[in-house]
């Protein structure tokens, strides 16, 4: 059910209710959610279903939830290894599955290219025409541009430098040392993995969160799912701003369900120093805090895991999972390196894993704050009637930007948005009949 | 319950100021641009006289109550004659002060109550450095130690995470963790 691209020369590609930019988890469920409410809507892909997994991220990425988790509105994972976690193939197999068994009017190949706000709606200009609507999902991503540090251009170009966006595998990296910039999941991978390769790593580790991949013999997403932390809403948390810029946790799914935490990291070889303060005259300069931050982390697991405590006491489940555990406090160094020369040969490349931001340079409508954010109320685009946006960390609960936090978030927002559209009905009746 | 908690904490910081303060700047970035002065007088030998007194911060000159002035100095083995700490020192009281203030505010946000905090710092420094005799030492610090003694109404872990939210807000840590361009000129 795929709907037919019109020829690229068509000025008006068509009118619909409500058009949904991004074709990935996010705009597939609300595509879901809108067919049940029958609103007529395109959903609009620069690519193919689920692009970025497909063509953004590393080869040996596999998702950081187990698969029984994989659910989306009317879909559940159904194979055979529910404690496993997908590689990006079978993601990407799993979302275009959705789309399919959803018949999710999905137009691929089609770039947006402008959104302008136009007679109580919106005119979404695309490479393949415009289409005219009356509200807007936007689900194009959190993670579509890599996010490099300012003295990034400071680096000697006999260095090679790759962003997690370009990085795929060690093989692009020429041997010698490297020096992996950001302490998520992705820089705790992506250390792990080159350090494998035989490239000695550095890892810059600014603040983190720990998270051990399982608990009491749980996965730990078992114990955030189970306990409520993955549904805690926006407007429930202090500081909700902030609670939306935190890291994500230093997770791997791997079919061990191995921990990948710095002691893991360090007691494999590689050397852990400070956030990269800076870079002058051919080094790096690394941030005396790495102390700090790794206590900070352990501190918050400390109190994540004493609320779990808690939970499955008072819950009567203490007896049905394992016993009690406190993990060992983070290793650092005595005197962590503060320097790092790029002349020395000690390094022949840096990977910077330090972020993701979204693109919204096609948003023509003023709506994003001095930082380039999008100003919402869990989804609720402001100062924009009918528009709306998904898939953002923390949208509307700690696990939006999840593929199982997809669902509740459409729901929702379906809702207004139905109820958005019953409002224009009736103040355009009023507006006649009056 | 936690309104009552707070109610009853008293570290004598108004986190309900800071907090509006918070708010307010979110609206104004511009006001949070601040900038911190002092000027310094040569006294004789390596004595020295600094005074704080005027700053600039949302949007206007500000004053402090009073003038501050600071003798700095070197101890007597240094041939000096000793009218005031060592500038260095100045380093580890401006570290002390600011997470010493960090803490506080901190606690009485969490409705911890204080009862006594104490710093003790420690900075190391191998003067080769400062005296040219060898390339390969560092002037400065090469190590701060900060050993806090907090007696609080609270957990272990509770004033282990105030002691850890203060270095992570702290702008007297971050100048001395991070680099920092410095201009020096003469008019």
């Amino acid at each position: 059910m795929i709907a037919q691209a019109p020829a690229a020369s068509c000025p008006t590609a068509g009118t619909v209710t409500t058009v949904v930019i991004g074709a990935g988890h996010a705009g597939l469920a609300m595509s879901r959610c809108l067919t049940e409410r029958s609103i007529d809507h395109v959903v609009l892909e620069r690519g193919e279903v689920a692009n970025s997994w497909k063509r953004e991220r590393w080869d040996s990425l596999r998702l950081l939830t187990p698969n029984w988790q994989s659910r989306l509105p009317g879909h559940r994972y159904a194979g055979a290894d529910p404690d496993g976690f997908m590689t990006m193939t079978e993601v990407v197999g799993f979302i275009d599955g959705y789309a399919a068994a959803i018949a999710a009017p999905v137009q691929t190949g089609t770039t947006v290219v402008s959104v302008r706000e136009a007679d109580g709606g919106y005119r979404v200009g695309t490479d393949r025409g415009e289409w005219r609507c009356r509200t807007l999902v936007i689900a194009s991503g959190a993670f579509n541009l890599p996010v490099v540090p300012r003295c990034a251009t400071e680096v000697p170009a006999s260095i090679a430098t790759l962003t997690a966006r370009d990085y795929r595998n060690p093989d692009q990296l020429p041997p010698g040392g490297a020096l992996v910039v950001g302490a998520s999941a992705t820089g705790a991978q992506l250390a792990d993995e080159i350090h494998r390769s035989g490239r000695p790593v550095t890892l810059a580790v600014g603040e983190h969160v720990r998270m051990p991949r399982t608990y009491r013999g749980r996965d730990i997403q078992w114990w955030m799912d189970a306990a409520g932390v993955s549904d805690q809403r926006y407007d429930q948390v202090d500081a909700i701003d902030r609670a939306r810029r935190v890291a994500s946790p230093q997770l791997s799914g791997t079919p061990e369900r191995a921990t990948l935490d710095l002691n893991t990291l360090s007691a494999a070889g590689v050397t852990l120093a400070g956030k990269v303060a800076g870079i002058v005259g051919g080094k790096v300069q690394f941030s005396g805090s790495l102390r700090n931050n790794c206590a900070l982390a352990d501190l918050k697991l400390g109190r994540l895991l004493d609320a779990f405590d808690g939970w499955a006491r008072e819950t009567g489940i203490s007896d049905e999972v394992g016993l009690s555990q406190r993990f060992e406090p983070t290793r650092v160094a005595e005197s962590p390196r503060l320097s790092l020369d790029l002349t020395s040969g000690e390094i022949s490349s840096i990977v910077w894993a330090t972020g993701f931001r979204p693109d919204y340079s096609w948003l023509d409508v003023p709506v994003l704050d001095r930082k380039g954010r999008i100003r919402h109320d869990g989804g609720v685009v402001r100062d924009a009637p009918g528009m709306y946006v998904m898939g953002l960390p923390f949208l509307r609960r700690r696990k939006s930007s999840f593929i199982h936090g997809a669902g509740d978030d459409a729901r929702e927002l379906s809702i207004h948005l139905a109820t958005h559209l019953d409002d224009c009905s009736t103040r355009l009746a009023v507006g006649v009949s009056g | 319950m936690k309104t009552e908690t707070t109610m009853m904490v008293d570290n004598g910081v108004n986190v309900e100021a800071l907090l509006g303060a918070r708010e307010a700047l979110t609206e104004t970035p511009e006001a949070a641009r601040f900038q911190w002065r002092a000027t310094c007088d040569w006294v004789n030998g390596t004595h020295s006289r600094s005074t704080v007194e005027g700053f600039y911060g949302l949007g206007d000159e500000q004053r402090h109550r009073e003038a501050f002035t600071f003798n700095a100095d070197h101890p007597e083995i240094f041939a000096s004659e000793d009218h005031g700490a060592t500038p260095v020192e100045y380093v580890l009281v401006g570290l002390a002060g600011c997470l010493t203030a960090g803490i506080a505010s901190v606690a009485q946000n969490r409705g911890i109550q204080l009862h006594s905090v104490t710093a003790t710092l420690e900075g190391g420094m191998d003067i080769q450095g400062i005296l040219g005799m060898d390339r390969d030492v560092r002037n400065g610090f090469d190590d701060i130690r900060v050993s806090f003694e907090i007696d609080a109404d609270a957990s272990k872990e509770d004033i282990e995470a105030l002691v850890a939210q203060s270095q992570k807000r702290s702008a007297v840590f971050d100048i001395v963790t991070n680099p920092t361009n410095v201009s020096v000129v003469v008019k």
